[in-house]
């Protein structure tokens, strides 16, 4: 056990390698630079040629690497171009808000998928079971940011049951210790901060889950079909278990292992899609700082937060993995 | 009175837009107490869904009747709801299944997967449950019995599996043990060992055994009484010395004749049963044995035989009936010995080496034939439902 | 000795055998799926959907009442956004005005050639690049050798890095590096398609590379590379044509993501979809509809895509037949 996961780290170091080779080349091959973006299209030659000194853009890019690399080794990252802060200090405070926006998706997803799916699939052919499977297709093909301004529409501009935009109310004035910001309401015993932060969370929450959730349902629905047709499940039948016990431990808990490597993939995926969400709401996580960065070509941003979100994906898929391992024991992990 | 006894079972599944398919056609038998019953035939005779319909374990979808009676120490088992045929399942009626494998929760521990019949049935919890387990596993002869309950099915091998499988079955001392296949998915030498643990178990204790089987082999090494299916109907039913020694339908005695035997000589062919499980006739329509019968007359055709009763307490289905020995005809070459010899086979299993050209038992044979030439033998299939 | 050498020609008749059956039987697999397919209604419903839109695309525009880009609105004064006046559905403009006076039905019908144009192109160069580097991974994995591993290997690191890249900035940088554009949007989500595909033709490779048929070819002495390319490849396409017609449904709605986004065709003046539903979103206050429109063309022809895609799956899964 311990020496996979070693292992796992240890591969990761190779892949960051490669990615951050990659992400070098091509970001530097974007036309323009920070020089344009912060200029525009006025400064003359000589301002450009300063800026490009001043951020040590106009040496080789080998030596431009390599300083990067040193500077990655001993987890510096830079400062950003555009706000001029530590990309670490950037990083700590919006990436809370995406892990909250995408946990709150996939408890949604999962919570409402898993029960959903295993529905569907008891009751094969009859109408939840074709509603479910109709919406779960319909959930996939719905675009995330329609789906997002229609739900903003209705339940927070013509309901107003929800708040439209933003991560919290600024005017509650809520102390920030972990930029988590519902856990921060708990720590400091802000109830009203923390269940204003929930709320926010909502609507968001509820666009990001449409796809996942579509294909929660779909796999769930699928394995537990497959599951009540093993041979195991009729021996658990011919013991004469109550139906309860051969639902929970013979059929749910075999059917959960595709179900389980489908949540960590769309985990993954998420904390990295929220940008049209956090677009539409005006969530302040990463994804709209990462599509800002692009067009103000802020490499140190940049940079930085791919390859952070490249360990992120790599330590939940490592997790994913790990909790696999638990729940079935054929998988051995070495 | 009899133990079980089953009259007039009939299973049909309805699908839409194809052909209703009669996988059971009004099979009757009984078991009487500490009695071993076979039940035999080729796959899709019909007597998995047998013993499934007995169990109330058929797939639930629409389409699906159950008829007749299945009257189980005075209760018909078909008429219980769902409640009460869960108390029976397990405690009174076991079962045991073909593939040992694919049988057991891959993912549950072999301890909880017994002890959770105990505690439904006979509500033990925690440190007695393990315990019995423990001495469950070690009365079917697993070694070890504690280290095995924490393991998981993939770490046991073929015959401790099947052995943790019957442990199971066994577990509250049921009244009637049903075994559908219990040694086709096992190496030869395990089988013979998995047959006598079988036998053992019912004979002390009074439990009566349905042996599901195509293997004439295991018939002739345990069965009191044998039921011949065809079709999904019985069509012979007899002691087990009388079917060995004067098989009466055509069936049986093609199905005696493409045993191998290791008395035979080299050049000697074998007698498969030309034709197929498949190529039959739906019996209101005549014997659905009729296609492959080499006994058939004009008559057979047109309308089902009827059940015929002999004096001695036999009966077939069956309107020109084989004679009695003495006019047995040549290639019916069927004694006790044949079966006999194919049980020496499978106990003396070292000679089981897939490649070489071992000394085929019954199982094989009668699944596939043997590809020596001659008529086009039954083709091999899996029987899974 | 002789009854080895028997033995082991007759071993080896038995798997040639086995070998032909299996192609035989790759006929029939597409034969057989087309039948079940055609059974299918959910797989019939996608393929009349996908035959309207198809059939719209391509002789639609032909025949549009109004040219896409007339401002005709503004001109006949009935436009007036600066009062929010955007008039709705009429006998002439069935699908009303949009903010800059043209007619919605025309923009939709020609829209549809461009969102069709989109999702095809984007799924072939998601589909082309993806299959060359799982196919050469696949091939080389089935191939073995040290050499064999070690391209195997370096190609699916690559892919990994891939994957591990946030797919939209990745599409978002492609963007950033071509300028907005249809090509660029074409290129971006044809590219985040492309470790899918990759993964998948691997996969499926090297299953087909351990069965039986491949076993039977090798004993018989055909050339590894002959191998590879007559029997594994084509056997091995199935899922990858699958997931393409999966992914038609999913570029079309990236498509639109990243217009929504600002990356798409700043010049409106050829209408797409996805253009058109990110347009509308300033105007979604004074008439919603226009967002609807685009929005629901959107989401049935990728439900078509959809349900042709999962039908095809369904018929071509070995274990759901019977």
């Amino acid at each position: 056990m311990f020496r996979f996961i070693v292992r796992r780290l240890l591969q990761l170091i190779p892949t960051l390698f490669g990615l951050s080779i990659l992400l070098f080349i091509w970001l530097r091959r974007l036309p323009g630079g920070p020089e344009t973006a912060i200029l525009g299209e006025r400064g003359t030659p000589e301002m450009r040629a300063a800026i490009r000194r001043n951020l040590g853009l106009d040496e080789p890019i080998l030596i431009q690497y390599g300083r990067f690399v040193r500077r990655m080794i001993r987890l510096d990252l830079g400062t950003s171009i555009s706000t001029k802060r530590e990309v670490t200090t950037e990083f700590l405070q919006r990436f809370p808000g995406t892990v909250e926006l995408t946990i709150t998706a996939m408890v949604i997803a999962i919570g409402i998928g898993i029960p959903l799916g295993y529905l569907a699939a008891r009751r094969r052919g009859q109408f939840l079971d074709h509603a479910s499977v109709g919406g779960s297709l319909i959930g996939i093909c719905i675009p995330v940011f329609f789906l997002a301004y229609i739900l903003k529409a209705i339940f927070s501009e013509n309901l107003g049951w929800f708040p439209s935009s933003g991560r919290q109310d600024p005017t509650l004035g809520a102390t920030r210790i972990t930029n988590f910001f519902v856990l921060d309401g708990l720590m400091t015993r802000e109830w009203d901060a923390a269940a204003d932060a929930l709320w926010h969370l909502v609507l968001p929450g509820m666009a990001l889950a449409s796809i996942p959730l579509a294909i929660i349902v779909r796999i769930t629905r699928a394995s537990v079909l497959e599951v009540l047709n093993e041979d195991f499940v009729r021996t658990a039948e011919a013991k004469g278990l109550t139906e309860n016990v051969v639902r929970r431990r013979h059929v749910l808990r075999n059917a959960m292992l595709p179900v389980a490597t489908s949540i960590g993939l769309l985990t993954g995926g998420l904390l990295s899609g929220a940008v049209l969400t956090e677009t539409v709401f005006a969530f302040s996580g990463i994804g709209a700082f990462l599509a800002d960065s692009i067009s103000q070509r802020d490499y140190p941003v940049l940079m930085g937060f791919i390859m952070i979100i490249a360990v992120v994906y790599v330590l939940v898929n490592l997790i994913v993995d790990l909790s696999y391992s638990l729940i079935d024991p054929r998988v051995r992990v070495r | 009175m009899a133990l079980l006894e089953v009259d007039d079972l009939s299973v049909t599944f309805a699908r839409r837009g194809q052909r209703t398919v009669r996988a059971v056609d009004g099979v009757s038998f009984s078991v009487d107490a500490g009695d071993v019953v076979g039940l035999v035939g080729e796959s899709g005779c019909g007597k998995s869904v047998t013993s499934l319909a007995i169990m109330g374990l058929l797939p639930k979808q629409p389409g699906l009747r159950v008829g007749g009676k299945a009257m189980f120490d005075g209760t018909d088992l078909l008429q219980l709801d769902d409640r009460s045929r869960r108390d029976i399942r397990g405690r009174d009626i076991a079962m045991i299944f073909q593939d040992p494998l694919s049988s057991l929760n891959p993912v549950v521990p072999i301890g909880l997967q017994v002890t959770e019949v105990l505690t439904r049935h006979r509500g033990m919890k925690g440190d007695a449950a393990a315990k019995e387990a423990a001495e469950l596993l070690d009365r079917v002869g697993i070694p070890d019995p504690k280290r095995r309950l924490k393991e998981y099915p993939h770490q046991l091998s073929g015959g401790m599996r099947q052995r943790a499988l019957i442990a199971m079955a066994v577990a509250c001392q049921p009244r009637l043990l049903i075994a559908d296949e219990p040694t086709t998915a096992l190496d030869v030498t395990i089988q013979a060992q998995i047959l006598e643990l079988l036998k053992d178990l019912v004979r002390g204790s009074g439990t009566a055994l349905v042996m599901i089987t195509h293997d004439l082999g295991v018939v002739a090494g345990m069965c009191d009484t044998v039921n011949v299916l065809y079709g999904g109907r019985v069509v012979e039913t007899a002691r087990r010395r009388p079917l060995f020694r004067e098989p009466r339908h055509p069936y049986t005695v093609g199905l005696l004749a493409s045993v191998p035997r290791l008395d035979a000589g080299r050049g000697e062919r074998l007698n498969p049963i030309p034709g197929s499980v498949r190529d039959l006739l739906p019996w209101p329509e005549g014997c659905a044995f009729a296609p492959r019968c080499t006994r058939r007359v004009d008559a057979c055709v047109g309308e089902p035989p009827d059940l015929v009763l002999t004096h001695d307490g036999r009966s077939y289905r069956c309107i020109n009936p084989a004679p009695l020995p003495g006019i047995v005809p040549t290639t019916a070459a069927a004694s006790p010995t044949a079966a006999a010899s194919s049980i020496a086979a499978a106990e003396s299993a070292d000679t089981a080496d897939g490649d070489g050209p071992a000394p085929v038992i019954g199982a094989e044979a009668l699944d596939a034939g043997t590809p020596a030439g001659g008529p086009v033998p039954a083709p091999r299939e899996e029987e899974k439902s | 000795m002789t009854i080895i050498s028997g033995k082991k020609r007759e071993k080896i008749d038995r798997l040639a055998e086995l070998a032909a059956r299996e192609e035989e039987r790759g006929v029939s697999l597409w034969q057989d799926a087309f039948r079940r397919l055609r059974r299918n209604p959910a797989a019939i419903v996608g393929a009349v959907i996908l035959a309207i839109f198809v059939l719209v695309a391509v002789v639609g525009p032909f025949f549009v009442p109004y040219g896409p880009t007339d401002t005709i609105g503004i001109r006949e004064g009935v436009v007036r956004v600066g009062q929010g006046l955007i008039p709705g559905h009429s006998a002439e403009h069935w699908l009303g005005y949009d903010h800059q006076g043209r007619d919605v039905f025309s923009r939709m019908v020609v829209g549809a050639r461009q969102t069709l144009l989109v999702g095809v192109v984007a799924t072939m160069i998601g589909l082309a690049i993806g299959a060359l580097i799982g196919g050469v991974a696949g091939a080389a994995a089935g191939l073995g050798g040290r050499w064999g591993r070690w391209i195997d290997t370096t190609l699916m690191r690559f892919i990994d890095m891939l994957l591990a890249l946030p797919s939209l900035l990745l599409a978002v940088s492609i963007a950033a590096l071509l300028g907005p554009s249809l090509t660029t949007v074409m290129i971006a989500v044809g590219m985040v398609s492309v470790p899918v595909f990759a993964r998948l033709l691997r996969g499926s490779m090297i299953v087909q590379s351990n069965s039986d048929y491949v076993l039977a070819a090798t004993s018989l002495g055909v050339r590894k590379s002959k191998i590879a390319l007559a029997h594994v490849l084509p056997n091995s396409l199935a899922p990858v044509i699958v997931q393409a017609t999966l992914t038609l449904a999913t570029a079309i709605i990236e498509a639109a993501a990243l217009s929504f986004l600002g990356l798409g065709n700043p010049d409106s003046a050829t209408p797409e979809w996805g253009v058109m539903l990110a347009d509308a979103q300033q105007w979604i206050g004074i008439r919603p509809a226009l967002a609807i429109y685009p929005a629901v063309a959107i989401i049935i022809t990728a439900l078509g895509f959809t349900l042709l895609g999962e039908a095809m799956r369904e018929a071509l899964d070995p274990k759901l037949r019977k």
